[in-house]
């Protein structure tokens, strides 16, 4: 294997963070409206044609929408095994919790509609509310802890010993970094409710939805200004060597005031993230309010791509800080698959990212058009 | 405590495998029967085969949001409970998963949508295309997580990197055309086919046993017939291709399915059955089949197949050479720069690196492989044999039930082509009872394989018991009961709705509902 050398190792590496950012932009994007419309399955729909109207919204794209999280496992397994291996261990009941969430979320999709009573499919409409509450709730917070620092550490031969325990992730900051992701996932749901639905339950949607935008980019700031103000970034302190081999011990790194604005400092063009990730939600909201269908998704989509990418760029390259010992922390130099495997992994993505896109944006046209409350009561379409 | 928590770990994760793989085979194969069936409906026109890939599909989906739901938590779990393993080997083994991601679950996921949801948006090819991008897409799915298996339990094209303390990809090429892993995948995915192909049987055997759904329930079976034949011919066929590889490879795990404790001369005989013995290492009451054994495990009436005793003996060595190795690593860690490097020490260890993994096994002993007793060695040694009695006893299930599945699926072919399907209703009621013999087989075939390894996680490369998350057992004992508690209770749920759908069979629902919904139906229209 020559052929990987094409790509040297840095730039890889840097490759590879961005496509984590794009796989978690993805999910978040497309499996988040999923997420968000099942959070507000019971406020937005009251009878239950109501309810297997916004569940047909999602209903056909829902499974393809969470390969993005389960391509996203898979890629941060291939490309940053340790990230992997630290955090997923890590935040271990945390991951539990979402795993539950994700095991009866399809199971609920597909049994809801299998019997007639009012009980079933009420608990089952439950179900799917909370299995889209809590993961867009946990994956905010495992966020704000990652902003925080992690208490990780390695053995000598790199065996991980992780030194929190579940409710130490409950801190003030990172509750309100669940806050952020779950209101803008909620925003998004909202946004493609609007998108799909008509009637009483897009004009629900709308209402709920606004509401969540504007808290969603009032948090945000809030969040923003507690890194600047009271929150200390993690840097490396040794030289760095952005080829070297993938071991973290080899570095130091130190809790550094103002570290997570220095990026911002050195290139100020990023300011455009965080500040759109403000402004975007205030455009959905007005276009949910005039029934700007397409604006608003749009809006929604981008707001949460910059608010993604906001924190990815203040913590560049640290990718996972340890708070222990900041020498342990896990950075984009330092955390990454061998050069042969990124390249490889790089050649299959760029073969087959292209053809997932163009066969999802066929799904999605045929699937185009309002979800037809008639047809789902004459049992034409439904199959749930 | 550190053996509380291996222990519990592979606990949590054979039950989730074990759950999940209830799911997969039926998946896998049933994908492909709706697709023949769709395809049918499509050149013939016949709407019966339009009403037979519908309901075939309602059981599909049932079982489908079942294998999607568990098979979320497999993919996670390698981080949650086996991170040192994640770490030790994601260079290589997360490779796989993420294609599996790229090129198959993107596919079915995006297309299942569209197979429940599409019937009246698409024109009768499209979907067509659909439904079959469905079943590639399991299909597929299966091909690449039996690449990241197969790794482990052959693991080519990779070396140890003393400078990242793991392993690295050198040989990508070698990890694809694993023949282990080639092997297994058409075996794996052949039984998935003789599962769906008896489910179908089975299901459609009670129907013309009850009289109804006559003609659904014949084609159904011809179908489930010729395919089940065809699949249940290939899984021996390439099962025995397995047995062969492991003589290759894992000759541990063939001698302990032997339950064969001594070396033998060639041509071994085959145990058919026998109480394998792990204290006095030997099997009481063994029946031998004479050369059987030798022919299936070597092609050949010459080789030897070695017994537990004697690898055993080998493996001390090894894991002599293992120490001599863990030593050498030190070295060269503790070296500052590669021209520090004692060059002894680089000799040493591109010599006897292959069997640093041996070395590992002695940590469950001592922390240090260097500090090690000759009884302590001896001890790793006699770790390496696999529960024999467990792993001896599956397997004889497993491939009794597979010879069943010829005789059934040949015999039910022949019916069919005889236009006679419905002449013995004794036999309907044999297909009906083996329904569930498909998922024994192929659960027991799963432990064969990952019993068969241990104590290996990576065979020769990495020791299970190295390879967890330090988690607190407490953690783990509420995630297990978690997990037992949500799997078991959404079982009983699948079952009864399986059961219902089944018990409704394939007829339209909805018409009797119109008439009440009307008004409904009218001020919806009026408000547009």
């Amino acid at each position: 294997m020559i052929l990987h050398e094409l790509i040297s190792y840095d730039v890889l590496r840097v490759i590879w963070w961005l496509l984590l950012g794009i796989l978690l932009v993805g999910f978040a994007v497309t499996d988040g409206f999923d997420l968000g419309a099942m959070a507000l399955l019971r406020a937005t729909a009251r009878t239950d044609v109501e309810r297997r109207v916004v569940i047909n919204t999602v209903g056909p794209v829902w499974e393809g929408n969470q390969v993005w999280l389960i391509l996203g496992g898979g890629a941060i397994f291939a490309a940053w095994p340790q990230l992997y291996a630290v955090s997923f261990s890590g935040f271990y009941l945390a991951m539990f919790a979402i795993l539950v969430a994700l095991i009866l979320r399809p199971v609920a999709f597909k049994f809801r509609s299998k019997r007639e009573e009012a009980s079933w499919r009420n608990k089952w409409d439950w179900v799917l509310c909370i299995s889209g509450i809590v993961p867009a709730l946990i994956f905010g917070v495992a966020v704000g802890n990652v902003l925080l620092g992690v208490p990780f550490r390695f053995a000598d031969d790199l065996r991980i010993y992780y030194d929190g325990t579940f409710f130490g992730l409950l801190t003030p900051f990172a509750l309100l970094c669940g806050l952020v992701s779950l209101t803008m996932l909620v925003m998004h749901g909202a946004a493609w409710l609007v998108f799909k639905a008509e009637g009483d339950v897009a004009a629900r949607a709308a209402r709920f939805g606004s509401i969540a935008a504007l808290l969603a980019s009032v948090l945000f700031a809030l969040a923003g200004v507690w890194i600047a103000m009271g929150i200390s970034g993690y840097q490396i302190t040794s030289p760095v060597n952005p080829v070297g081999p993938s071991n973290p011990l080899a570095k130091t790194a130190a809790v550094v005031q103002g570290a997570w604005m220095a990026n911002f400092k050195a290139a100020p063009a990023l300011w455009l993230l965080p500040v759109l990730g403000a402004v975007l939600p205030w455009i959905a909201a007005m276009g949910m309010r005039a029934r700007r269908e397409w604006l608003t998704l749009l809006a929604s989509g981008l707001a949460i791509a910059c608010i993604i990418l906001t924190v990815g760029a203040a913590m560049f390259p640290m990718i996972l800080p340890s708070s222990v010992d900041p020498r342990f922390s896990l950075t984009v130099w330092d955390s990454s698959s061998s050069h042969v495997t990124l390249f490889i992994m790089l050649v299959c993505t760029i073969i087959f990212l292209p053809i997932i896109l163009a066969y999802t944006t066929w799904v999605y046209r045929v699937l185009r058009g309002k979800v037809d409350p008639v047809a789902i009561i004459k049992g034409e379409t439904h199959s749930y | 405590m550190d053996l509380d928590i291996v222990d519990l770990s592979r606990l949590q994760f054979a039950i989730t495998a074990l759950y999940h793989f209830l799911f997969v085979p039926l998946t896998i194969g049933l994908s492909i029967i709706v697709a023949i069936m769709e395809t049918v409906y499509v050149m013939t026109g016949r709407t019966i085969w339009r009403d037979m890939t519908k309901f075939w599909g309602v059981l599909f989906g049932i079982n489908f949001a079942m294998g999607v739901a568990t098979g979320v938590v497999m993919e996670f779990q390698f981080g949650m409970n086996w991170s040192y393993y994640s770490h030790y080997v994601g260079d290589i083994f997360g490779a796989p998963l993420a294609i599996e991601g790229l090129m198959a679950f993107f596919l079915e996921a995006t297309f299942v949508g569209l197979f429940f949801f599409g019937w009246d948006r698409m024109s009768k090819r499209g979907h067509l295309i659909a439904t079959w991008l469905v079943a590639l897409g399991s299909n597929f799915s299966a091909l690449w997580i039996l690449i990241a298996n197969g790794w482990m339990q052959n693991p080519v094209g990779a070396v140890f990197n003393p400078q990242t303390m793991r392993m690295e990809v050198n040989d990508f090429f070698a990890v694809l055309t694993n023949p282990v892993a080639q092997a297994k995948f058409v075996h794996t995915v052949s039984a998935g086919y003789v599962t769906a192909a008896i489910f179908v049987l089975g299901v459609s055997a009670w129907y013309l046993l009850k009289g109804r759904h006559v003609h659904l329930a014949k084609r159904s079976m011809t179908v489930a017939a010729s395919f089940g034949l065809a699949a249940s011919l290939s899984v021996v066929v390439l099962g025995d291709e397995s047995g062969y590889l492991s003589s290759e490879h894992q000759k541990m795990k063939l001698a302990s399915i032997e339950a064969m404790w001594d070396t033998e001369p060639a041509p071994a005989a085959f145990t058919a059955i026998g109480i394998p013995d792990r204290a006095a290492r030997e099997t009481h009451y063994a029946v031998h089949i004479p050369w059987v054994m030798g022919l299936i495990g070597t092609r050949s009436l010459t080789t030897e197949i070695p017994g537990i005793n004697d690898l055993v003996k080998n493996t001390e060595g090894y894991i002599r050479n293992g120490i001599e190795a863990y030593d050498a690593l030190q070295s060269i860690r503790a070296a500052r720069s590669d021209a520090e490097i004692p060059p002894a020490a680089k000799t040493t260890f591109e010599d006897k690196g292959a069997s640093l993994g041996y070395a590992l096994l002695l940590m469950r002993y001592v922390d240090d492989p260097r500090k090690a007793t000759d009884e302590q060695i001896r001890q790793a040694a006699m770790d390496t044999v696999p529960p024999v009695g467990p792993l001896f006893w599956t397997f004889r299930v497993m491939v009794a039930l597979g010879m069943f599945f010829i005789v059934l699926t040949g015999t039910f072919f022949y019916l069919s082509a005889r236009h006679r399907l419905d002449a013995y209703p004794w036999l309907l009621k044999v297909a009906v009872l083996a329904i569930p013999l498909p998922w024994i087989a192929a659960e027991c075939g799963w432990i064969v394989a990952e019993l068969g390894r241990q104590p290996w996680i990576i065979e020769g490369v990495l020791p299970t018991a190295m390879a967890v998350s330090n988690l607190g057992a407490t953690t783990l004992l509420l995630t297990i009961c978690g997990f037992i508690l949500i799997y078991t209770v959404l079982f009983v749920i699948e079952m009864k709705l399986m059961l219902k759908a089944i018990r409704k069979g394939p007829e339209h629902e909805s018409e009797p509902h119109l008439r009440f919904y009307e008004p409904m139906i009218e001020k919806l229209a009026r408000a547009r």
